[in-house]
């Protein structure tokens, strides 16, 4: 983001917490603002000390990256109303797209394909059993205000949508302040497939293609692709038309994504949920499409044209994206620690966006990505052998780091065939907790429960000791 | 007696147990956080919690005492 604004002649100033003050994005930055101490809440949370930064500064606009506060409406409410641009969709978009049933409701209303899944909250395990009945077993059970897969359970049956239904609620009381539940039919063999939109200025919403993001841990993505291997051309040309009509239903404007899952037995999609920010893997498609998502984001902002002609963007050749974790490549358990040593790749289609270097030490306070290796060639095959190769040539050592776990992903023979769908990671490693649910699965929190005076309980994990993990970040 | 260690960086986010609580193999008895994870640390055996070495907000590293069980 930041070499994109100075390219474009945009000084940056970054703010960061007392945790990342030694980082790179930090050191790059025009002008750099320190907003608090390292927990989130204190800081990267702290709609106050950033706005008071900005204030400070004179930033003319704030850019509010993937996480943190970058689909919270209120945040985008007071950068706007203290005079500044916001770099994004307007409030009330992300307002809109936040809760998911009104954004199922809103979805199905202009003809979107959703899943068989309940139109109002579901507020009690006899209503949830009434309305599973008529959705059909097995379902998903999903808190209204979450999102990216965070505390999601399938129930097979009227047991145990019983039992999970309680805990779902409490969970999502916890994590998201709202106890709201829905529940969506669940499909057995899916692929996760989301199309990248733009709103200009203008009103007009276009789409630049889509992304399979089927590779996940806990409902966490790993690994990206484009073009999908299990989207033909048609089911693509339907994909893209339902995101262009779901950016329109809510006057949508910047770059957005709205998310999918194929069914791999139909061949039909449903919509999931729309994330109303640039995405962690939207260098895939700038890879494809030559296209500079920030730089457009930036424009659109300025209520400018984009850069590029929109009547002919024809994405050509293959694009991987691989999360690079600083986490153990066997159990995907946190390993933060100093880095000793770090070596990218380089060599035609590689492209690496870290936020470290040697020297640096990776806290246990944030997310444990370190970087992203993105590859692309002429076609999936060229693209997947040089994305091999940037693998192993990737030398990180201090903390662990799931590099190894990516040579075996791409080596295996799922992966390599494209034929894969979002239990993929959960066959190479059973024992990880994967593909998330309940029970002895690991469940996914959100930073909300980073926010002082968000109720507590317990944790009801039961993986062995230390080996049952909970993410609380859905990007 | 069984010892339990913590295998990462983390902060301690939740005590669970308290000292002198019979507990059951499998039981949580902290909730570490690391990496926006939630951790359990359970019982590793049942019987009596006779130390618990952490308290809510500490950072401990890969090794430290965590818990010893009787």
């Amino acid at each position: 983001m930041a070499r994109t604004a100075r390219r474009l002649g945009i000084k940056v100033i970054a703010v960061y917490s007392e945790a990342d003050a030694e980082l790179p994005f930090v050191a790059e930055a025009d002008e750099a603002v320190l907003i608090g101490p390292a927990p989130a809440a204190q800081s990267y949370l702290n709609a106050d000390a950033i706005l008071a930064a900005a204030a400070r500064t004179g930033a003319g606009a704030i850019h509010p990256g993937y996480g943190f506060l970058a689909e919270n409406a209120s945040f985008a409410q007071r950068v706007i109303d203290a005079g500044r641009t916001w770099i994004g969709p307007s409030p009330d978009a992300i307002e809109q797209m936040g809760d998911k049933i009104r954004a199922r409701n809103l979805m199905a209303s202009v003809g979107v394909p959703v899943a068989a899944g309940s139109a109002e909250p579901v507020s009690d395990a006899e209503d949830a059993i009434v309305e599973a009945e008529r959705i059909g077993y097995p379902v998903m059970i999903k808190a209204a205000a979450g999102g990216g897969g965070i505390g999601m359970t399938v129930a097979a049956d009227a047991e145990r949508l019983r039992a999970g239904f309680e805990t779902a609620r409490t969970r999502a009381e916890r994590f998201f302040g709202n106890p709201s539940i829905l529940l969506e039919r669940y499909i057995a063999s899916a692929r996760h497939v989301e199309v990248q939109i733009l709103g200009l200025p203008n009103g007009q919403v276009i789409a630049l293609g889509e992304r399979d993001c089927s590779a996940q841990r806990r409902h966490q993505k790993l690994a990206e692709e484009t073009p999908s291997p299990g989207v033909g051309d048609r089911l693509r040309q339907r994909m893209l038309a339902a995101a262009v009509q779901a950016g329109e239903a809510v006057g949508y404007r910047g770059a957005g994504t709205v998310e999918c899952l194929v069914d791999r037995q139909t061949g039909e999609f449903v919509f999931l949920e729309m994330n109303t920010r640039l995405q962690v893997e939207h260098p895939v498609t700038e890879m494809v499409t030559g296209i500079d998502l920030v730089e457009q984001q930036l424009l659109i902002a300025d209520g400018a044209d984009v850069s590029f002609d929109v009547g002919s963007v024809k994405p050509a050749g293959h694009a991987f994206e691989l999360r690079v974790y600083a986490e153990d490549p066997v159990r995907f358990l946190p390993s933060p620690g100093a880095i000793s040593q770090w070596q990218e790749p380089a060599g035609a289609g590689v492209r690496v966006d870290a936020g470290y270097a040697a020297g640096n030490v990776v806290t246990p306070h944030y997310d444990p990505l370190l970087a992203k290796l993105i590859v692309s060639g002429t076609d999936r095959e060229e693209a997947l052998a040089r994305t091999r190769a940037a693998v192993a040539d990737f030398v990180v050592t201090g903390p662990k780091t799931n590099l190894a776990f990516h040579a075996e992903l791409l080596a295996s023979r799922e992966f390599a065939t494209g034929d894969y769908d979002t239990s993929v990671v959960s066959r190479l490693r059973p024992l990880s907790g994967s593909s998330g649910g309940d029970g002895a699965q690991p469940v996914m929190v959100h930073p909300a429960s980073d926010v002082p005076g968000s109720p507590a309980g317990p944790g009801d994990g039961l993986a062995p000791s230390q080996g049952g993990a909970r993410d609380r970040d859905p990007r | 007696m069984t010892e339990i260690r913590a295998e990462m960086v983390a902060n301690v986010w939740k005590v669970v147990a308290a000292e002198g609580d019979t507990v059951a193999d499998g039981d949580t008895l902290v909730i570490l956080e690391s990496m926006k994870m939630e951790i359990p640390v359970l019982a590793e055996g049942a019987g009596t919690l006779s130390r618990l070495a952490v308290a809510e907000g500490d950072v401990i590293q890969e090794g430290d005492l965590i818990a010893v069980i009787e």
